[in-house]
């Protein structure tokens, strides 16, 4: 943990936590930067907090700027991004950037219009919001992991305790009701490391999104980037492992009359790129809906109190949303753990399939 | 189709408006496609376990494993609902 932060304050040339100030300067933040001003717009603020950002928004207007990483044609750049809020522009090394509306990084010219050429030229590699919590995960779960492996060595046939007897139910889990039923007790061995970290990646991850409390509470598998690398890795296990039975059964199905084919081949093909996105789309959209659902349930409260004016409607409200927020809260919980054990096992359902032994059962 | 043209001619200016009303018409359908499937679901699994309720945790869980297959089809309808939306 001390490596962590480490990491998080040598990488920030500028102040640790970057303050706001009123500036003339047109903001977007539903806060309101200008005292007075009413204006809440809840789909901004729905949005700010499940989208990735290169600052991290601690609580009302702190920001915890992040490292920003930039490859561009001239060579990289560093600087914080604490640089870049409000729309501000930041003369770098090889450039001037900005981040546009939609929070991406540009490349601005000189009198501040966004330059398409070299924005499309340049790579960011910055450590945003969602980068930082992988991170943090895979220590996270190293830390674990590596510890509960110690304990077994150090142990020997003692029984586990503390933490490693309670995730070794789950292991076991994954291990013998997921692996071994779908792939087989002849393969299961070669792919259990895959989808035991697969499971608890989506497992720590999800729950990560639902603490609101700083390290946690940045959405990331509710990003669609985050599943989709998921199930592109699951697509390329599975291309890669099939034998020659699954590719046999996909584009010349046995026992099938010619005509049939015609119409089955295709379909089949196209369920082999299909079947990884339905993964990708199921996490994705699971997450990311119950993450929105929370937070529409919550600005509730501000709506009805007229972002304050009215103690009535804010009092009269906040009861009912509080209780609900919580029961969803609970619910999101459980679907944490069921997408994670979702997508371990339809993962293993597919690798069983790929490396599945042709059975010889013609009649 | 007249109705749309009528509309689109009352207010140029509304395609926008009328694909967003689209997209979220059709999140709303795909609610009731996972409605109905959940439904469907849960009340076989309910009159298994009552013809045979030794098997409950088994009945249980398989259930729950179909109704996060259904509930990722039609939540995928509502994400591309919302990203029309926005």
């Amino acid at each position: 943990m001390g490596a962590a932060f480490a990491l998080f304050g040598a990488a920030m040339p500028g102040p640790l936590v970057a303050q706001e100030h009123d500036h003339a300067a047109p903001t977007t933040d539903p806060h309101g930067d200008v005292p007075g001003k009413k204006e809440f717009n809840a789909g901004e603020l729905i949005m700010e907090h499940i989208g990735d950002s290169h600052d991290w928004h601690l609580w009302g207007h702190t920001h915890l700027p992040l490292p920003v990483i930039l490859k561009t044609p001239g060579g990289w750049e560093f600087f914080s991004s604490g640089h870049l809020m409000h729309g501000h522009a930041y003369q770098g090394m090889h450039g001037t950037y900005a981040l546009d509306h939609k929070n991406k990084m540009t490349v601005v010219g000189v009198n501040g219009e966004k330059d398409e050429a070299a924005t499309q030229a340049i790579t960011d590699l910055s450590i945003t919001k969602n980068a930082a919590t992988l991170i943090l995960c895979v220590m996270l779960m190293c830390v674990i992991f590596i510890g509960m492996a110690r304990g077994y060595a150090k142990r020997g046939a003692a029984a586990p305790t503390g933490l490693a007897s309670f995730l070794e139910p789950v292991i076991l889990f994954v291990r013998d009701d997921i692996a071994k039923n779908t792939i087989g007790p002849k393969h299961y061995m070669r792919f259990t490391p895959y989808l035991l970290t697969l499971f608890f990646f989506i497992w720590f991850l999800n729950i990560i999104g639902l603490i609101p409390i700083f390290p946690f509470g940045a959405n990331v598998t509710g990003n669609i980037v985050t599943p989709l690398v998921l199930a592109t890795a699951t697509f390329l296990i599975v291309t890669f492992v099939a034998k020659w039975p699954y590719w046999q059964h996909m584009l010349a199905m046995p026992g099938i009359p010619k005509p049939v084919l015609v119409i089955l081949t295709p379909i089949e093909i196209m369920g082999h790129f299909i079947r990884p996105f339905t993964l990708l789309i199921r996490l994705f959209a699971n997450i990311m809906a119950g993450h929105i659902v929370l937070l529409v349930f919550f600005c509730l409260i501000f709506i009805f109190s007229k972002n304050g004016e009215s103690l009535v409607g804010g009092f009269a409200t906040s009861p009912f949303v509080a209780a609900f927020t919580v029961f969803i809260n609970c619910l999101e919980l459980l679907v944490a753990a069921l997408q994670a054990y979702v997508f371990t096992l339809l993962t293993s359902i597919y690798i069983g399939n790929a490396v599945a032994e042709p059975h010889h059962d013609h009649h | 189709m007249t109705l749309l043209n009528i509309l689109l001619q009352a207010a140029p200016d509304a395609s926008m408006a009328v694909a967003k009303a689209g997209a979220v018409l059709g999140a709303g359908l795909a609610a009731v496609g996972a409605g109905i499937g959940v439904g469907r679901i849960g009340g076989s699994a309910l009159e298994s376990i009552a013809r045979q309720p030794e098997a409950k945790a088994d009945i249980a869980s398989n259930m729950i494993l179909a109704a996060a297959l259904v509930e990722g089809v039609a939540l995928g309808a509502v994400a591309l609902g919302f990203i029309v939306g926005l």
